[in-house]
């Protein structure tokens, strides 16, 4: 029979003796009786005692509860260590209170109504703290899981000079996992910086050599500090020269982030373009109410989550159809309403569509109210992808560059491939004859202006991933549309294609030197002067069909 | 019909036109009384007008002389710009520089150099371009040489290479946004977000008083007739025929000799001048300018005035400004929800049904009840010109 074990009948006395707690302490002493009797103690039965020991008791119970591995062990163990762990007064229910109402440590719920008087914390002292985090790290280090043996390794590179050297040589020995292994080695690595012998420092230098860790390069930059003053030639040398080295290779990581930010820009405005490069760049219209239409596709997403709001990532697959039917319904509707009456008049056309755009911004306004909606992201979409330790790349950019280009070869494929885009663009090239070939030209037109809407109804199914979305969310994109389109050549999807991605990265490039502002105004003054030079854009279709103005 | 008149250049370019001559009479008239009645007339009288009446209209006419501008590139020459708003407020900027250095120490950090945002950015001395604006004629100049020496530049570029028609349209608005953005920075050294404002006083007046604020209306008046009279004389001048010309067919005047690209320049930097002198009456009225002046939806509703008012006749401009304008102190006030619907209607109807606004309308009734002024205003000053 354990200390424990008398200490805990101890208090059980205690309690039958003490009638004020008596009801509600009955059922707890009982069941502590019962698992004395089972002889089988479970990391409930240890933090019951937890509440009531001293701190020497709760040293011993500490190591106790490393042993019981359940999923609740750690963090227990955290919380504890971090002042968060609180017991309630009446019933000894352990509970979590950071701020808010305190949640139960079995089952996870939360309590209500409880006052500061409540609930008492379990008190921890500076020897229990170094004995909890100690035990932490060893418990994640041999974990079974290996994201969480990976999180602890990092965590080490941290605090490597607090660890004990026995607990990493044994972790290295048993960690299967190269990846894990190469970061426990880079925790040896930063351990032997500090070591007395000159040649072990100097393997340390080597094995830390290339590693992107923020912490590495601190540990790194420090040794070289210490070595200066200590006048080490030679070792400040070979820690120069291992920095330079992971400088270079930060260096380069910036500029591949650079290039991916931009990229994701460039899709975010190919998406945007895109269908103005059919409704502007095919049939010659100025859809000044294109941002409308790139906004009303984001209203449907926002209304199909609202219908299905259980299931973010389904409603966002059903919003793509959905919001290119409205936004291309609406578009063929201004076709045949308004646009239909001022072909030849782009000057004309350019006012009628702004007037509409007002009228849409104010309908959206009046119907959802003026205050920006915001659209749930789905779990596949949030998160980053580590390319390595000072590189993550967002999960959602990748997606809008997969998705604008997705959308780019569906649209080629329907120009090039289909019954509608054939008689699309012989309608462009040649009106009159194709009309007398016996296709109904001012059909083709009202849908090929649809699909154009509908294309930017679908780009706002993917800015609404980015943006909030609000009555003014089109405007800010109408400009930068019309400039990729007319800077990369007019009628061309290709032109599109580069346009979008070059003034995307072109602009994320100038960026952290010029500042966000400056970046998009040199841009703005670059195109400016571009189309000085080529007033046809990058990729200029040759004929008359696109001569106009 | 023919009436020409022989005598002076003025004579003859008012004698000849009959609706300029109503307008610029109904403008003297209305120059000269609105002062007026605001001095004289005692407050509470039926003929005395309020000094916020005054100023609104004072704005009215302000933007009446933008509406001229505009008219007068693209009724007559057929450049659509998207980025007038932008020659207004550089306008509006350089007299805001002035009237920034009047105020003098008695800002809130009573430095007697730096205007009030200088002192809180924690800048020490002047930047350069802010040096002569202490004075009143530098000032003026700049209202002038600002905004006529952007579009000088702009306009010497997009012209040359012949960049025309929407490519044009779409340029200029390119050129107000990136100017948006720049003058939204603080670095820039014209007060950012907040733009220029808390004015005191103009040539020593000050710019509440009521007689300042009379003098100002009367100012814009003047500017507005003389402005009118600028274009009127531009049009109706053999320069005047050519731009027509270049409007109805721009390759065609090319090949008769004529250098369009000259042509243009020169009624599209005169255009950009007027716009600045309207925006730096516009100001001290308001009293602020911000970067929000150069926003690219300003600049479409200046073309939506001309379009109102009758695209190609210099009066309708002044009419569409005044009467868009009206409604959307109307419309704003009283029902605001109201009011984008009706700009954007007004944007979709008068480009299907009004092709030639309210003045095109008005002569089609007259028109078609065949009254003896049949075919009277545009047609006619036109078939003059």
């Amino acid at each position: 029979m354990t200390a424990y074990a008398r200490f805990s009948l101890l208090f059980l006395s205690l309690f039958f003796t003490a009638p004020l707690f008596a009801e509600d302490m009955e059922t707890a002493s009982a069941e502590t009786v019962i698992s004395d009797i089972a002889e089988e103690k479970t990391l409930q039965d240890y933090l019951a005692e937890l509440t009531e020991a001293g701190f020497r008791e709760k040293e011993e119970l500490v190591l106790k509860v490393v042993e019981t591995d359940e999923p609740e062990t750690l963090p227990v163990m955290q919380a504890l260590l971090e002042g968060d762990l609180y017991y309630v007064k009446d019933g000894n229910t352990l509970v979590y209170k950071t701020s808010g109402d305190p949640v139960t440590v079995f089952g996870g719920e939360t309590m209500t109504g409880l006052g500061s008087r409540d609930i008492k914390k379990i008190s921890v002292n500076n020897s229990l703290r170094t004995l909890l985090r100690a035990q932490i790290s060893r418990v994640e280090l041999f974990s079974k899981n290996p994201q969480t043996r990976k999180t602890a390794a990092i965590n080490l590179l941290k605090s490597a000079d607090e660890l004990d050297p026995a607990l990493l040589d044994e972790a290295l020995s048993q960690e299967a996992d190269a990846g894990i292994k190469e970061i426990l080695l880079l925790v040896e690595g930063i351990r032997q910086l500090e070591s007395d012998d000159s040649a072990v420092r100097l393997e340390g230098i080597t094995a830390l050599t290339g590693s992107l860790y923020p912490e590495v390069r601190g540990a790194l930059s420090n040794f070289a500090n210490r070595a200066e003053a200590d006048g080490n030639g030679k070792e400040l040398a070979a820690a120069e020269a291992a920095l330079s080295k992971i400088n270079a290779m930060l260096r380069f990581n910036s500029i591949f982030e650079n290039l991916y930010f931009g990229l994701a820009l460039g899709a975010v405005l190919l998406l945007a373009a895109i269908g103005l490069a059919i409704t502007f760049g095919v049939m010659g219209v100025i859809n000044m109410a294109h941002g409308e239409m790139i906004m009303l596709g984001a209203y449907t997403t926002y209304v199909v989550q609202q219908l299905m709001p259980a299931n973010p990532g389904a409603s966002l697959i059903v919003s793509i159809p959905a919001a290119f039917l409205v936004a291309g319904l609406v578009g063929v509707a201004i076709e045949r309403g308004i646009i239909r009456h001022l072909y030849g008049r782009p000057l004309e056309t350019l006012l009628a569509t702004f007037g509409l755009s007002l009228i849409l911004q104010q309908a959206v306004r009046s119907i959802f109210g003026p205050l920006n909606r915001s659209v749930v992201t789905p779990e596949w979409m949030a998160g980053t992808f580590e390319v390595n330790p000072a590189l993550a790349l967002t999960y959602n950019r990748l997606y809008i560059i997969i998705f604008s280009l997705l959308v780019l070869a569906m649209l080629a494929l329907v120009l090039k491939r289909t019954l509608f885009g054939l008689q699309m663009r012989a309608v462009t090239m040649n009106r009159p004859m194709a009309s007398s070939m016996g296709i109904r030209t001012g059909w083709v037109d009202a849908l090929t202006f649809g699909l154009g809407s509908g294309i930017a109804g679908i780009a706002g199914v993917a800015l609404s991933q980015l943006t909030n979305v609000g009555p003014n969310m089109g405007q800010s994109y109408i400009i930068d549309s019309f400039m990729v389109v007319v800077f990369g050549g007019v009628g061309n999807l290709w032109g599109t294609l580069v346009g979008a991605m070059s003034l995307g990265v072109v602009n994320k490039i100038l960026e952290p030197w010029a500042g966000a502002v400056v970046a998009k105004i040199l841009v703005l003054v670059f195109i400016i002067l571009f189309i000085q030079k080529r007033p046809r854009g990058l990729f200029a279709l040759k004929g008359r069909s696109v001569d106009m103005g | 019909m023919n009436d020409s008149f022989k005598g002076g250049p003025l004579t003859r370019l008012i004698m000849n036109d009959q609706a300029g001559r109503r307008l610029l009479g109904v403008l003297l008239a209305i120059s000269i009384l609105v002062p007026l009645s605001n001095l004289l007339m005692p407050e509470g009288s039926i003929l005395h007008v309020s000094t916020f009446t005054m100023t609104l209209l004072g704005k009215y006419l302000c933007y009446a002389l933008l509406a001229v501008a505009v008219d007068l590139i693209w009724g007559y020459c057929g450049i659509l710009s998207l980025g007038h708003g932008a020659f207004f407020a550089l306008g509006g900027y350089a007299m805001g520089m002035y009237l920034m250095r009047q105020i003098g120490d008695r800002g809130v950090y009573a430095n007697p150099e730096l205007p009030d945002f200088m002192v809180f950015l924690n800048w020490t001395e002047l930047p350069w371009y802010w040096y002569g604006f202490d004075q009143f004629w530098f000032a003026m100049v700049m209202v002038l040489a600002a905004p006529g020496i952007l579009a000088f530049v702009f306009g010497a570029l997009a012209f040359r290479s012949r960049v025309t028609g929407v490519y044009l349209s779409i340029i200029t608005q390119a050129l107000t946004y990136a100017l948006l953005l720049a003058f939204f920075r603080n670095d820039m050294g014209f007060g950012g977000n907040n733009g220029l404002t808390d004015f005191k006083d103009i040539l020593g007046f000050d710019l509440q008083a009521d007689t300042t604020r009379a003098a100002l209306f009367f100012s814009s008046g003047l500017a507005l007739m003389m402005g009118y009279l600028i274009s009127r004389y531009i049009v109706t001048s053999k320069l005047g025929r050519v731009l027509v010309a270049i409007r109805d067919s721009e390759s065609r005047a090319r090949f008769m000799g004529y250098r369009v690209e000259h042509y243009k320049l020169f009624v599209f930097v005169v255009s950009a001048m007027l716009a600045g002198v309207a925006g730096a009456l516009y100001v001290p009225q308001v009293g602020i300018i911000n970067p929000g002046e150069f926003s690219p939806i300003n600049s479409i509703e200046i073309i939506i005035w001309v379009a109102v008012g009758g695209r190609g006749t210099l009066f309708g401009a002044v009419i569409g400004a005044i009467l868009v304008n009206y409604a959307k102190t109307y419309f704003t006030g009283a029902f605001a929800e109201l009011w984008l619907f009706l700009l954007g209607g007004l944007f979709v109807l008068t480009t299907l049904y009004l092709p030639k606004g309210v003045v095109g309308l008005w002569a089609q009734i007259k028109g078609k009840m065949g009254g003896p002024g049949s075919g009277s205003g545009s047609e006619k000053a036109e078939g003059q010109a």
